[in-house]
């Protein structure tokens, strides 16, 4: 049962008041593609055992979906983001990369 | 097997209690346990052994109770499979034993032990493969039979259970010595403390052991200053009969409060704690571990721990003449507690070969019998229990030769002490095997961490691996002083970890491992020889550790036997992983208040007390209860549903449709969002206008439909299925917040603030033009598809000229408010048009009679709109939609796909079964299925849509529906749009 604070609201709640929405960051190709290029936006996922980008919505709160950088297995969170981000803060790739050095 | 003349420190002696085992009443005194009040009375048969029926007594005093296992209570209050160790007494008290048939002296199921040759690991998967039917009908019946512990209650429990939420800085599990002490110190430091621990009474091992001295003060009187001192703080709550069941994420655990029972008549009898730690403090302490030898599960064998708890704490002899065979000097303790309280000791079998030590001297000196080097080969017992002993040497050869037999009723075995790690290896903290100490310790380099990567559990005390009270104290003194101690030393133990009958095998007896799931040593070797090498994989194979007591006192004597048998030391074998909940909880507590009407909230309509009123009988529809049909008299139900169908044809019918969701868009980018959400295009809507749209995944598949109306040049209002309201709602703003959150636009979901009801028939203009209002809802004013708004009766109304059922339809929304007046007025203004409400049934009729599909019914997640022959809903003309691409995909364009159509059973009057599966002409294959089906009051025969291979292309042909084994029925493939082909009843 993680804890997580919403970035727009900012509540730290329980992560069932939150809705895990999968791995952040994958882009929507145009009806132009390629087959495999919509395959692999409709179906490949990354699963790493390490930090993951991964994308949650606020569902029990303000509604809001957000990023999160979380490491799958020791379940640290290096930080939360805007949904419109394209890619993490370099503050959190900063702590992910100290963590990394570790 | 006597209750001692004196001591007992737990008990109050002139408080007596009388209870009932099997029927038999007893005796017991107040802080009796269950199992210390059947000792007392000399019962020492308490159960069968699972798999093999032997006769089981009590092992220990506490959680981790392997055999002691009783139904507690009766009828509605029945519960199997309580641990006796942790029953406290009460008057009253109603237990019987499990696991035997029909009476615990006379089991039939003992002939398994007489077979017990024939019953290896990993017997039930080698045996009971072929054949396949017997599985079913004859071997899985008595298995399940002779395999089971207690039966699981049959009437619904009429306790109350509750969850409840805490947040503290530090959560102290475990209120023994270092649990104290640690709890006080973090209450000194101003930090909010909870302090839970699972018995009644605070200060664990220090009750029994209470020689020692701390800070210049006796055992007892250092508990009480610390209870004292944690009481007058307030930042400090403890709860007693509270287990630290498990740690999860991020510092969140949970707490199990037996709170009720005997002790508070009222209010919820068990409280399960979400709580939100800072950081757990494990002061969980060590489970004693028993010794692998041939008897070792014979009634009067039990902890040597448990024997002195027995003696000390609830003053009873578990036995008349007890051994003890220790590994560690503790075990001398015992031996000691023993002969202070006038029971014999016929010896001490210690596996060193030199005892030495403080303890070791004090029995000495009392004249007690040691013998070094000395193990149990074999215990000669029966029903009663333990008779003797086979004494054997312990050369450190792993052969033993026979030395003497020892006549006693009483095995204290003393093999040594585990660390309960449970909470710290729950949530991600790895444990680490010491071999000096022979314990798993928590290794403090891999502690669990919490969502900013510290460490938020550390163990302290007999969980961390201390030993001594002085390590104990020290480990939970944290930056403090630790306090001064004053005990015995103690010596280093010598582990044994099996010890064969007589030479080197453990040929011809039973040494067991795990008692609840009769695992041996012998079964263990077995896998190994198998190639079950991996620790996980002997478990799975062997059911070691996989019962209720998860392997409490099995889990580190088995690895260690895997261990020898593969020639690995044992931090190469490895442990299993400790899973929650440490102890089994009851059923009620995870149920927590969501039960009955709480488990699942139910929506109900502005209108549903009416439909109530007036003969609905409610169907659930997502979270909604909506009326199925509304019964007069004592009509059956084909009969209103007739009726009802009757009346939407021929007259008007009203429909309560406030669960369709409702959604509201806004903005300026409005039109252009839902020409993506929607196959076809909604930015072209004028308006004052309505239209139909599809909405599909990214699959290319449906997921939603409804009709979709402009309300202004900005917004939209956005009809989606009763179930899907709040899906689409979310499907919206995701796709907004995280796709195109270029795009202005708002969402809303309205849902609730509409009543919306349908008015159905050929009379449906006449009755809302007798009503009151300044709508004109003529056909040229108002035409279909299209809307308006003012008020009727009374009410602010949008009317949206929409069909459902192929009939002169409006369907008028109002605010939730405003619903039940406008449907009262309805039902007023058309009584003499024959008006009266319609259920959903109806209406799935009616639909169905029109071929309109439903969500759900027609669609399964595979289908696309072409396949349910709504191509014109989806537009050619836009650059991108959700569902586009995936269209092209070649599965998706393919020949043979499935494709709506109607089916016309050759007999008018049979009805397909929904689901039916169409044959292919060979009847060999099915070419698709039946997706809707019903009798048709209008057309008086069946009517079914159905899926069906290459449908559109097949009109006209007669194909074979199968039914059963046995039958198949014939229906001719037609148009699913069975009634009013050309919409003309609508266009009025
Ligand atoms: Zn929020």
């Amino acid at each position: 049962m993680l804890l997580i604070q919403c970035p727009y609201c900012g509540v730290e709640a329980e992560e069932t008041e939150f809705a895990p929405g999968g791995e952040a960051h994958i882009l929507r190709p145009g009806p132009d593609c390629t087959d495999a290029e919509w395959s692999a936006y409709l179906f490949e996922r990354k699963n790493p055992r390490a930090v993951h980008h991964e994308r949650w919505r606020h569902a029990f709160g303000c509604g809001k979906w957000f990023h999160m950088a979380r490491h799958t297995h020791t379940l640290e969170v290096f930080g939360v983001y805007r949904a419109d981000e394209a890619e993490p803060p370099q503050e959190i790739r900063d702590r992910i990369d100290a963590r990394a050095a570790l | 097997m006597t209750r001692l003349l004196s001591g007992g420190a737990l008990i109050d002696r002139k408080t007596k209690l009388s209870f009932t085992f099997d029927g038999k009443e007893y005796r017991g005194v107040k802080g009796d346990t269950l199992a210390s009040a059947l000792l007392a009375n000399g019962v020492r048969l308490v159960n069968r052994s699972y798999k093999y029926h032997r006769p089981r007594g009590v092992v220990t005093s506490g959680p981790e109770e392997p055999n002691a296992l009783v139904n507690l209570g009766k009828g509605d209050r029945h519960e199997p499979n309580i641990r006796m160790t942790q029953i406290e007494l009460f008057d009253g008290l109603e237990a019987t034993s499990q696991n035997r048939f029909p009476t615990l002296k006379a089991d039939v199921g003992v002939m398994n032990a007489a077979a017990s040759k024939l019953y290896p690991a990993g017997f039930y998967y080698k045996t009971f493969i072929h054949p396949r039917p017997a599985w079913k009908h004859l071997f899985e019946p008595v298995i399940r039979r002779i395999a089971g512990l207690g039966r699981a209650p049959t009437e619904a429990d009429p306790d109350t259970y509750e969850h409840q939420y805490a947040f503290c800085d530090v959560l102290v599990a475990g209120g023994g010595p270092a649990g104290l002490l640690a709890a006080r110190r973090a209450g000194e430091a101003g930090e909010r403390v909870m302090l839970v621990e699972q018995t009644e009474r605070l200060g664990g091992r220090l009750l029994v052991d209470d020689d020692a001295e701390i800070d210049g003060r006796l055992a007892r009187e250092w508990i009480d200053e610390q209870v004292a001192a944690l009481e007058a703080m307030e930042n400090v709550t403890v709860r007693l009969r509270t287990c630290a069941s498990a740690a999860f994420d991020h510092g969140y655990t949970l707490l199990y409060e037996r709170r009720a029972d005997h002790k508070a008549p009222t209010g919820p009898r068990h409280r399960l704690w979400r709580v939100r730690a800072g950081r757990i403090v494990g002061a969980t302490g060590m489970i004693e571990r028993p010794i692998p030898f041939d008897g070792n599960d014979y009634p009067g064998v039990m902890l040597a721990s448990a024997v002195r708890d027995y003696v000390r704490l609830y003053g009873v002899a578990p036995g008349a003449r007890t051994v003890v065979y220790t590994t560690n000097d503790d075990g001398y303790r015992t031996a000691l507690a023993l002969h202070a309280a006038e029971c014999e000791v016929a010896a001490i079998l210690d596996s060193r070969p030199d005892p030495a030590g403080m303890l070791v001297e004090r029995a000495r000196e009392a004249g007690l019998r040691i013998l070094p080097a000395t193990g149990i080969g074999t215990v000669k017992g029966g029903l009663d229990g333990v008779r003797s002993i086979r004494t054997v040497r312990l050369d450190g050869t792993g052969e033993t030769r026979f030395i003497e037999s020892i006549d006693c009723d009483c095995v204290a075995m003393a093999g040594g002490w585990s660390p309960v790690v449970h909470l710290y290896s729950h949530s991600g903290g790895k444990v680490r095997w010491d071999a000096d100490a022979a314990m798993y310790r928590p290794d403090p380099d891999h502690p669990p961490r919490n969502g900013t990567g510290e460490a938020y559990t550390i163990m302290i005390g007999g969980a961390s691996g201390a030993l001594t009270l002085a390590d104990v104290l020290a480990s939970a003194a944290g930056e403090g002083a630790a306090p001064s101690v004053h005990a015995a030393s103690e010596h280093p133990a010598a582990p044994v970890w099996f010890t064969p009958s007589e030479g080197k095998a453990a040929y011809g007896g039973k040494h067991f491992l795990d008692y609840q799931n009769d695992v041996t040593v012998a079964d263990i070797r077995l896998a190994a020889r198998e190639g079950f090498e991996s620790v996980e994989h002997a478990k799975r194979y062997t059911t070691l550790g996989m019962a209720t007591d998860q392997g409490k006192l099995s889990n580190i004597n088995g690895h260690a036997i895997l261990a020898e048998a593969l020639g690995k030391a044992m931090a190469d074998v490895g442990t299993t992983t400790f899973r929650p909940p440490y102890t089994p909880i009851s059923m009620g507590s995870i149920a927590g208040q969501e039960k009955g009407l709480l488990f699942k909230p139910v929506r109900q309509t502005a209108l549903h007390d009416w439909h109530a009123a007036h003969g609905a009988e409610f169907e659930p529809v997502g979270d909604w209860r909506r009326p199925y049909r509304y019964q007069q008299g004592t009509e059956k139900r084909g009969a209103s549903i007739t009726r009802e169908i009757g009346r939407v044809r021929k007259a008007v019918g009203l429909l309560d449709a406030s669960t369709l969701g409702k959604i509201t868009v806004k903005g300026p980018d409005a039109g252009a969002f839902l020409d993506r959400m929607y196959t076809n295009m909604m930015s072209t809507l004028k308006p004052g206008r309505c239209r139909y749209g599809l909405m599909c995944n990214d699959n290319g598949f449906l997921m939603d439909d409804g009709v979709v109306v402009r309300l202004d040049a900005d917004t939209f209002l956005c009809h989606t299925t009763s179930g899907g309201s709040d899906r689409v709602h979310a499907w919206f703003e995701e796709w907004l917040q995280t796709e195109w959150f270029d795009l202005k636009v708002h969402t809303a979901n309205v849902t609730e603030q509409w009543g919306q009801i349908a008015v159905a028939g050929p009379k449906a203009r006449a009755l809302i033009e007798a009503l009151d209002g300044d709508v004109d809802v003529s056909a040229g004013a108002l035409p279909f598809m299209g809307w308006t708004e003012g008020t009727l009766a009374g009410c602010p109304v949008r009317i949206f000229r929409i069909s459902f059922s192929g009939e002169l339809s409006f369907e008028i929304a109002t605010p939730t408010g405003y619903a039940l007046s406008l449907w009262e007025a309805l039902m007023a203004a058309g009584a003499d048009m024959g008006v009266g409400p319609y259920g959903t049934e109806a209406l799935h009729v009616l639909r169905a009679e029109k071929g309109f599909i439903v969500i759900g019914d027609e669609t399964d997640g595979t289908v696309t709109p072409h396949d349910v022959g709504l191509s014109w809903a989806v537009s050619k003309k836009k650059d991108d939609f959700i569902g586009k691409r995936a269209m092209m995909r070649s599965d998706l364009t393919r020949k043979g796909r499935k494709q709506l159509v109607g089916l016309l059973t050759d007999d008018p009057d049979y009805v397909l079964p929904d689901g039916a599966h169409a044959l292919s002409a060979d009847g060999r294959r099915a070419i698709g299925h039946v997706t809707s089906t019903y009798y048709s009051p209008t057309l008086k025969r069946s009517i079914a849509m159905a899926l069906i291979e290459d449908g559109a292309s097949k009109m006209g042909e007669t194909l074979t529906v199968g039914i059963d084994r046995k039958t198949t029925v014939r229906a001719r493939i037609a148009s699913p749009v069975f009634y009013d082909k050309e919409g003309a009843r609508q266009n009025v």
